[in-house]
């Protein structure tokens, strides 16, 4: 954390003073999407465990009235983070054999792996008919 | 490519957590497990007629819903425990702070891991 810096020599270039990029965009989304599948994968192993127990009850408030379509758009976003996780990370897992670190392939794989994520997302809940 | 570290850096062979390459690894295991795992675990999921309690629980009990969602948690618990663990330690350079988010982030994981692996067994035996 900044307040933790007491070194007075210049820093290098940080997060606040980078012009906004697709390769930049793409690495941030795969640590922000990360976080979402850690507390998506929580919610789900909650709902199992009270599953289990017959505690279900408990949250059935979010599948009634009002609160099923927060809890709906809540899910398609979960959707969205797991296929752009999944996708982002198969690019991951190319970049540890050394490949594709190409500027002007990665700016277009970053746009690419943003959009293509809608499509299992689009497909999975068209699917389910939402 | 061009090579960033120094010398001394390359010498101790370790990054920003301390140590060693364990964790690097394992990451990338979890995640080439989960490149198989997820795609059908949400599609078996989404099909099963959830949220709807006693649909889900039935497929939550059959043979092939039970084997992919254990695999899938099991998998996926370790890849998220290993990834959370590097936000950390990149993001939160306190000793104290660090470790007790390392320490939450662990006990979720393992703790979330061994209750909904035993309420899978309880549904589907």
């Amino acid at each position: 954390m900044a307040s933790d810096w007491s070194d007075p020599r210049p820093m290098s270039p940080h997060l606040q003073v980078w012009r906004w990029h697709a390769t930049m965009a793409s690495s941030i989304l795969h640590r922000a999407t990360g976080i979402a599948n850690y507390i998506g994968a929580v919610a789900i192993s909650v709902w199992i465990i009270l599953l289990a127990f017959g505690a279900e009850g408990w949250v059935a408030f979010l599948f009634e009235g009002w609160m099923a379509w927060v809890t709906r758009f809540g899910l398609i976003v979960l959707t969205y983070c797991i296929s752009y996780h999944w996708l982002n990370g198969l690019r991951h897992l190319v970049w540890d054999f050394g490949k594709g670190y190409d500027p002007a392939g990665s700016n277009l794989r970053s746009y690419l792996i943003i959009i293509a994520a809608v499509i299992p997302t689009a497909l999975l809940w068209l699917n389910l008919g939402a | 490519m061009s090579d960033y570290r120094t010398p001394a850096s390359k010498v101790r062979g370790l990054g920003a957590s301390g140590h060693g390459a364990s964790h690097w690894i394992s990451h990338r295991i979890t995640a080439i497990a989960l490149f198989c795992l997820a795609p059908v675990f949400v599609w078996m999921l989404a099909m099963s007629g959830a949220p709807d309690p006693l649909a889900t629980r039935a497929f939550l009990a059959s043979p092939a819903g039970a084997i992919v969602t254990l695999l899938t948690l099991t998998a996926g618990l370790a890849h998220m425990r290993t990834g959370m663990l590097e936000v950390i330690e990149d993001y939160i350079h306190k000793p104290f702070t660090r470790t007790l988010l390392v320490l939450g982030n662990t006990f979720i994981a393992a703790g979330l891991w061994l209750i909904t692996a035993f309420a899978l067994l309880k549904l589907a035996l």
